[in-house]
């Protein structure tokens, strides 16, 4: 950092304790450190982070930014999967944790109006008592905020049912990066005109710092029934799951574990996952008593084709839970079987199921290092998962190897680069197999309408080089080494 | 003031432990610190984050750092949440005993702390002498002149806050004399009681009724003579040395009379201290096996009432009742239910579930001394809830939650008394 840089620096942190309170600015360099990671293994040090409490705060704060040409990266609780909160050109970054509050609970229309640090399972709970819920659910909601949810439009097991983020969101207040305040979207129904809501949901914070969110609300379901189906091998649990989306049936989640996650998920929470299965599948079913009965015979009876080891049914809201506790809480569970693992998230049409776990157990084989599957497999979304240790020389190179080779094998697949984790600093580089030139432009020109400086989390997104600025050469050699397959 | 010496790198952690975190951040909404605060500097995934990273020589430790990690509680709720199973209690044990030899602290602060710490709590006799004078200094009057004219305000706002948390006395004390306590039931099982350092002193009334509830149960309490203080602050300060000797010493009372039976303790901070002297005891070649015995017989009171006969009076309680789990109870211990279910045994309790009830109370053993302005903002919250459930009395199973909930309650001018289940169990039996 240059001389007249920190002499910036200096006076730009009063400058921010004035408008958010002492309290709220961290400059400290122990203090910086713990906001340098989120849950996967990115990391890049902040110059500063601010809390901000308002709306307001923040468009000083942006004011502030963009004088000093600093980046400003928003950060809700940190959970996210592909580094979409990581400050990588340092800069301030922007935790919502204090803005957490529930506003407004429209019980007749349905909706509920909430800050951006509101954590997602918060939500569900405080409208339960109203009959209604938040149907997004991350498998980090105990954590995960809202507003984070809305920069990856984030999905969960019951996005099979009922769509992602984008389909929850009526519109949202958002501070523009000259500091403008302003509201996209509407609270009654679809705009007309450009679909600027539509286009901030998952835009990682990159056009807007979204600082009010408007939700769509549904009436909790009459009826809930959840299964768990285990099968010897993960490639019977795959054949199944093509059959029960080919039967034309939609249950509200249909989510896959192979036998690495069932033992982690055992470890960790004691669910109940039997022993020795190659997979299990874990099937909700909700709506009327009648047709969730009728559909789960039906699901059955598919099922029974393959040869289950077991099929299991939950009898009270207490097993479906101890059931759910293993799914969502098998991602870091992984911690068990090594120190650290690589998700990766790409989606892939249901028939290629069986075909592409093969490649990825191939590859699991071949380079030596275990990959873990769970997935949405109702919607074809995997999440292989390398289990690695960060402290062995080379293994992080080896395994974005890996993660870059799987995201391909999904793409030539027929599907897509991610389903739910967003693109952030993990797979920019992987834009270009899924976009052509001119959808890279046309992007970069939507950028551009919202801001030409690229402070608004730069660098992501974007494939390194593509966007604006000096993104670092250094940074894409050392993620994509040397046998790569880019 | 001390040397800082050159960090060694991984001689004070176990990496094995440490490096089972993943930084997924599910603790973050269990841990009372981030709750009250909103920042990841005073979460446990942001200390371990300090931890990997004096660990790994990117960070030197300095007050800045030791700051974040004085302010956990050390409730242990992200244990109880997190997924890949980290032993949290024992890194930030491991390091606050590490980090002793890095604080430079006056010399007055840390005699008062040795004092307190070496002297005072491990040894009931100039406990009690000093309980005393606090009860003098209370009902003499004094307490109230001091409080009115705010006299203390002048010298220090840090000791002002100190005299709000003069405890009230409750009845004399309960002396750990070797008595046996007869339950007058043929064939009664006797066990043994842990009484602790405090609450003897300033729960007697709530020991004396805990006793009774036991002997209802049809047990004869023994209260060992020579045991002495659990050692949970002991370690939780890290001062993990003394921690060793007094449960070497506990195993030795409590084994003297070859009794095997259960130890049951109704403190749930000392309850799991020593459900953990197993570990803490593992490398001690003479203690090893006896620690890991010693903790097998170690059980909540909570917990072994559940599983008596015990059948509450028929008088019962009238009475909205909520429940504030004690974090070494329910996070430790993993013992939520039971308190709960003696709770709805009582004919006339209206049992309410209290919001947050797993989020600590900021007690946290010495916590609500050493940190009182973290402390009061976490018992903020809790005030919070306490009057959202809408209960007239709030129970909890450890003497610093009962403490730290009564004085919350007191300032907040609430009309809410704080029992433990063990009082209101009771009062079936005494009450018309």
């Amino acid at each position: 950092m240059g001389q007249s840089q920190s002499l910036k620096m200096k006076d730009l942190i009063p400058e921010l304790k004035r408008i958010v309170g002492d309290d709220y600015v961290l400059d400290d360099q122990a203090d910086l450190l713990v906001y340098e990671y989120d849950g996967s293994i990115d990391r890049g040090n902040p110059v500063v982070v601010v809390l901000p409490d308002t709306a307001k705060e923040i468009s000083q704060v942006l004011k502030l930014a963009r004088l000093n040409s600093l980046p400003v990266v928003a950060r809700g609780a940190g959970t996210g999967l592909s580094g979409g909160a990581i400050a990588e050109h340092g800069g301030i970054v922007l935790s919502m944790a204090r803005m957490n509050q529930i506003l407004e609970v429209n019980r007749s229309d349905r909706y509920a109006i909430v800050e951006p640090g509101v954590v997602n399972l918060d939500l569900s709970t405080h409208v339960a008592s109203e009959g209604l819920y938040y149907a997004p659910d991350p498998s980090s909601q105990r954590a995960c905020t809202i507003g984070g949810n809305i920069a990856e439009n984030s999905g969960g097991p019951h996005c099979l049912a009922y769509g992602v983020t984008t389909n929850h969101v009526l519109g949202m207040e958002v501070v523009l990066a000259d500091g403008s305040i302003t509201w996209f979207g509407d609270n009654e129904r679809d705009g007309i005109g450009y679909d600027l809501r539509g286009i901030t949901i998952g835009s990682e914070g990159t056009l807007a710092i979204v600082t009010k969110i408007s939700v769509r609300l549904l009436r909790l379901p009459e009826h809930v029934k959840t299964m768990l189906m285990s099968f010897e091998t993960i490639e019977d649990a795959s054949a199944a799951v093509t059959e029960i989306i080919g039967a034309g049936m939609v249950p509200a989640a249909l989510e896959m574990m192979d036998h690495f996650c069932i033992k982690a998920a055992e470890e960790a929470v004691g669910a109940g996952y039997p022993e020795g299965a190659g997979a299990v599948l874990l099937v909700e079913l909700d709506g009327l008593l009648e047709s969730v009965e009728e559909e789960s015979e039906e699901i059955e009876a598919i099922c029974h084709e393959f040869s289950p080891l077991e099929i299991r049914v939950a009898t009270d809201s207490l097993e479906r839970e101890k059931l759910w506790s293993g799914r969502k809480g098998v991602l870091g569970a992984l911690g068990r079987l090594a120190p650290n693992y690589y998700l990766v998230d790409g989606t892939i049409p249901r028939t290629k199921l069986v075909d592409v776990l093969k490649k990825i157990n191939e590859i699991s084989e071949r380079s030596g290092y275990p990959i873990a599957n769970l997935l949405h497999a109702g919607d074809g979304n995997l999440h292989p998962s390398i289990l690695f240790d960060e402290r062995k020389p080379g293994d992080v190179e080896n395994i974005l190897a890996i993660g870059a080779e799987i995201l391909r094998i999904c793409v030539d697949s027929g599907g897509v680069l991610s389903g739910e984790h967003g693109i952030g600093l993990e797979k920019q580089d992987q834009m270009p197999l899924m976009f052509s030139e001119e959808d890279m432009a046309t992007m970069s020109l939507l950028k551009l309408a919202f801001e030409t400086e690229d402070l608004l989390n730069p660098g992501k997104v974007f494939p390194t080089g593509a966007g604006c600025g000096d993104i670092s050469q250094a940074r894409a050699i050392a993620r994509v080494g040397p046998g790569a397959y880019i | 003031m001390l040397e800082v010496e050159k960090i060694s790198k991984s001689t004070w952690l176990n990496e094995s432990e440490l490096y089972k975190c993943v930084h997924c951040g599910f603790c973050l909404q269990a841990c009372p610190t981030y709750l009250a605060t909103g920042l990841e500097t005073e979460s446990p995934r942001g200390r371990i984050a300090l931890m990997k990273a004096v660990n790994e020589g990117r960070l030197e430790i300095s007050n800045q750092v030791m700051r974040h990690w004085d302010l956990c509680v050390q409730c242990r709720a992200c244990e109880d949440v997190c997924p890949s199973g980290v032993p949290y209690g024992n890194l930030i044990e491991s390091t606050m005993d590490h980090v002793r030899d890095y604080r430079r602290i006056g010399l007055l602060p840390r005699l008062a702390y040795e004092i307190a710490l070496k002297y005072l709590l491990p040894n009931q006799k100039n406990l009690s002498v000093l309980v005393a004078m606090m009860d003098f200094y209370i009902k003499s009057g004094f307490q109230k002149l001091v409080r009115k004219t705010k006299i203390l305000r002048l010298i220090s706002r840090r000791l002002e806050n100190l005299e709000m948390m003069t405890p009230a006395l409750n009845g004399e004390f309960f002396r750990a004399d070797g008595h046996v306590y007869q339950s007058g039931m043929a064939d009664a099982e006797k066990i043994q009681m842990l009484t602790g350092c405090i609450m003897p002193l300033t729960q007697g009334n709530q020991m004396r009724a805990a006793v009774r509830v036991l002997n209802k149960a049809g047990k004869d309490v023994e209260i060992p003579s020579s045991q002495v203080c659990c050692g949970a602050i002991n370690s939780h300060v890290g001062d993990v040395e003394k921690a060793k000797e007094l449960a070497r010493e506990n195993i030795e009372a409590f084994s003297k009379d070859n009794i095997d039976g259960a130890i049951v303790v109704a403190s749930a901070g000392c309850g799991a201290r020593m459900k953990e002297y197993g570990p803490l005891l593992a490398d001690d070649p003479e203690y090893s096996s006896k620690a890991a015995n010693f903790s097998k017989r170690v059980i909540d009171i909570n917990e072994y009432l559940i599983g008596t006969q015990l059948q509450p009076g028929e008088s019962g309680v009238r009475r909205a009742v909520t429940y504030q789990d004690s974090c070494h109870l329910a996070n430790v211990q993993k013992v939520r239910d039971a308190p709960r279910n003696l709770l709805k045994s009582i004919q006339g309790v209206d049992f309410c579930e209290l919001k947050q009830s797993n989020i600590c109370c900021g007690a946290g053993g010495t916590y609500m001394i050493t940190e009182p302005e973290m402390s009061k903002k976490i018992l903020a919250n809790k005030m919070k809830n306490i009057i959202d459930s809408g209960a007239d009395t709030i129970t909890t199973a450890n003497p610093g939650c009962f403490m730290q909930l009564q004085n919350g309650i007191r300032e907040a001018g609430l009309d809410v008394e704080v029992k433990y289940v063990t009082d209101l169990l009771d009062e079936t039996y005494t009450k018309k």
